[in-house]
């Protein structure tokens, strides 16, 4: 067989027929469900008398609307999203589906939970009714969001008819600068590219950037590969992801277990396999990436200034000029220094707990500025009880933070955490568009190290400031 | 006239480049179980102002472009989140074609799916399209989707469209019924591939059971 790159590797495997030039049916081994983007699929498979085809292989998550405040029982007091919980829990009754109901201990965010109790495995086809689902290519799993259309064709076959991606390489060297994360990269990889820079394309990373980027990190970098338009986002996974996976997944044990392993041994680009578009990026480059717009590839490094005749993020100059306009900001501004009246610190892109590490490592013994609200919002249960026992959540609550419960909360406002307008917030989050956080309030995307230092001291502030103190007083 | 074949009316011009499915149907719209009500959710900022009154700078609620069957946009239109919500009020506030120089990928086959019909053209051929329909009263366009052809008061272009989504426009195919013809072949090939990878097999409730033990 010719060369074959990762991607064309796992759609090989999972190909039941070729459709014709452009199209598969593609088998889906997990399908992932929430409570908005289901609803319509369940109703349309009932009305066809349908049934669900592998109900073992689906499961679903209340994460979208559920409230998040820090309430051991938890009500949804929206008569319309209380509907869609008792919707979901039906469905997934009345089809053997399992779930992750509003009260269960181990709720969060969809692409949250699944990875963290081991149902993400290498070679993979994951899909869900959600875009952010480019986040498992960190375990060298396809997975990629789809429609309520096509949520009901899942539902009703496992499978799915796909139309194949281009591939596009993304290698980066070097060693990531004290104070930056997988989220600078990520953003300064959007803003270089841009938001429909690889429409199309699965991108794979590769190079010894990605390589020493924790499991985490590399959930983030894939997550956002879609504000780049991307149609999924892989990794090779070497004994990184295989330990990520082994130490969730006590199934695969014995004979299993060696299968396995010998089954991602060969996940990878093999070394003359062709890719489509490749771009190299140098770790050196990056520093800590805020977005300035409203769109992702709206991004500068927070030491440089707004500019609108550079970069892909600006090609639109109506389109730059009103995100300047909603954003409140003028061409040749830095960002350094901008009042934050609010603090989000979560979402599928930075809710795990090594983000809220690097939140605690920030706030410790400091306090939130006066004049700002901040919410710490975990990305599940499992999460939310892990930094309650390192004491993390301790730092946060001296801190001044709101230690709330765990949910998709203010990343996309559709639950009661909604922003009002002219509020602006320094957002973990992935998606700055306008409205994303309530009509009219203003998103700005970083680290989480950088969230917490806009919490701390009420502006937007480069973090590495604070790292070069703590080498100093250490 | 309009029907599958050929989408004729009024275009409304909205140049702007990535235009996300938050600002297509913001959140507070994506609260139902049936796909009913989205109608007042499209553009739902940009048609109101905060008080809830309708702007009447923005272009879908200026007269000339009442009743407007098609948008002309910029690149990406529809990027951003899954929300086939997004699809599903555009056609009930009786969009039935969007023109831009390229679409979300989600939301492409979202509209696909529901056979609201998205015609890719290069970014020349969009801005022509545009400074066509901006002037009151020459908005109209017509589009024959049999001969894949774009026509306004002066342009005229061709576009693409995959076999199988012209077919899925025209014909409005059961695609979920189409691949459930080939069930036998995909339980052959589930058996196949958890023999080839047990340890795919019912994970999500293998799991789950484990969790919940």
């Amino acid at each position: 067989m010719s060369a074959r790159t990762l991607y064309q590797k796992l759609v090989d495997a999972h190909t039941v027929l070729r459709l014709d030039d452009e199209n598969v049916l593609l088998y889906a081994d997990l399908h992932l469900m929430n409570e908005y983007t289901s609803p319509q699929a369940f109703a349309g498979l009932h009305e066809q008398g349908r049934a669900v085809h592998t109900p073992g292989q689906n499961v679903a998550v209340v994460s979208h609307i559920i409230p998040t405040h820090p309430v051991k029982v938890r009500i949804i007091a929206d008569p319309a999203s209380a509907l869609q919980a008792s919707n979901l829990k039906r469905n997934c009754d009345r089809h053997g589906i399992p779930l992750f109901d509003t009260n269960d201990a181990l709720q969060g965010i969809e692409h949250v939970v699944a990875p963290e109790h081991g149902m993400i495995r290498p070679g993979m086809v994951v899909i869900c009714g959600d875009s952010h689902t480019t986040t498992y290519g960190a375990l060298g799993a396809l997975g990629f969001g789809i429609g309520t259309s096509e949520v009901e064709h899942v539902l009703a076959t496992q499978t799915l008819v796909y139309r194949l991606a281009q591939t596009m390489r993304i290698r980066v060297e070097g060693v990531l600068p004290l104070g930056t994360t997988a989220k600078d990269l990520v953003l300064m990889i959007i803003s270089r590219i841009g938001a429909q820079g690889a429409r199309g394309y699965v991108i794979e990373f590769c190079g010894s950037t990605i390589d020493a980027l924790s499991i985490e990190a590399r959930f983030t970098l894939c997550n956002m590969a879609v504000e780049a338009g991307a149609r999924g986002a892989l990794i090779a996974p070497g004994p990184t992801a295989v330990q990520y996976v082994l130490e969730r997944a006590p199934d695969i044990v014995g004979e299993v277990r060696e299968q396995a392993l010998a089954h991602w041994a060969s996940l990878f680009s093999d070394a003359d396999a062709r890719f489509d578009q490749e771009y190299f990026f140098g770790a050196d480059g990056v520093a800590p990436y805020v977005t300035w717009g409203t769109s992702p590839d709206q991004a500068i490094a927070i030491d440089a200034v707004i500019r609108l005749d550079d970069g892909p993020g600006v090609a639109d100059p109506a389109s730059a000029q009103r995100a300047l306009g909603y954003t409140g900001l003028k061409e040749g501004a830095t960002l350094q220094g901008l009042p934050v009246q609010h603090v989000f610190i979560g979402s599928c892109t930075n809710g795990r707990i090594e983000d809220l590490r690097a939140v605690a490592e920030v706030a410790r013994g400091r306090k939130v500025a006066a004049h700002v609200r901040a919410m710490v919002v975990p990305g599940s249960g499992a999460v939310k009880r892990e930094a309650e026992s390192e004491g993390i959540a301790d730092i946060l609550i001296e801190a001044g933070f709101e230690w709330r419960q765990p949910g998709c909360s203010m990343c996309l406002a559709m639950n009661d955490d909604v922003l009002g307008a002219g509020q602006r917030c320094a957002s973990t989050t992935n998606r700055n568009f306008e409205g994303r956080q309530g009509r009219g309030a203003i998103t700005h995307l970083m680290s989480p190290a950088m969230a917490a230092a806009a919490a701390v001291t009420g502006a937007i502030t480069d973090v590495r400031t604070f790292a070069k103190q703590e080498a100093v007083n250490d | 006239m309009t029907d599958h074949h050929r989408i004729e009316g009024i275009a409304a011009p909205m140049a702007l480049a990535n235009l996300d499915t938050d600002q297509i149907m913001p959140k507070q719209f994506l609260r139902g179980i049936d796909k009913s009500g989205l109608a007042e959710g499209v553009f739902h900022d940009m048609r109101f102002d905060a008080q809830g009154t309708l702007r009447d700078d923005f272009v879908l609620n200026r007269p000339e472009y009442a009743g407007a069957r098609v948008l002309v946009a910029g690149p990406n239109f529809g990027c951003g989140s899954s929300r086939e919500h997004a699809v599903w009020g555009l056609q009930q506030f009786g969009i039935q074609a969007v023109i831009a120089p390229s679409f979300g990928e989600i939301f492409y086959s979202n509209a696909m799916n529901n056979r609201l019909l998205l015609v890719m053209l290069s970014e020349d051929e969009v801005a022509a399209l545009i400074a066509d329909v901006e002037p009151p009263g020459r908005a109209a366009v017509t589009i024959d989707v049999a001969a894949m052809t774009v026509q306004s008061a002066t342009c005229s272009a061709r576009f693409e469209l995959a076999p199988r989504h012209r077919d899925m426009f025209m014909k409005g195919l059961d695609s979920i019924g189409a691949s459930l013809a080939h069930a036998s072949r995909i339980d052959a090939f589930a058996e196949q591939h958890w023999r080839q990878y047990p340890w795919l097999k019912d994970v999500a409730r293998r799991t789950r059971s484990r969790l919940s033990a």
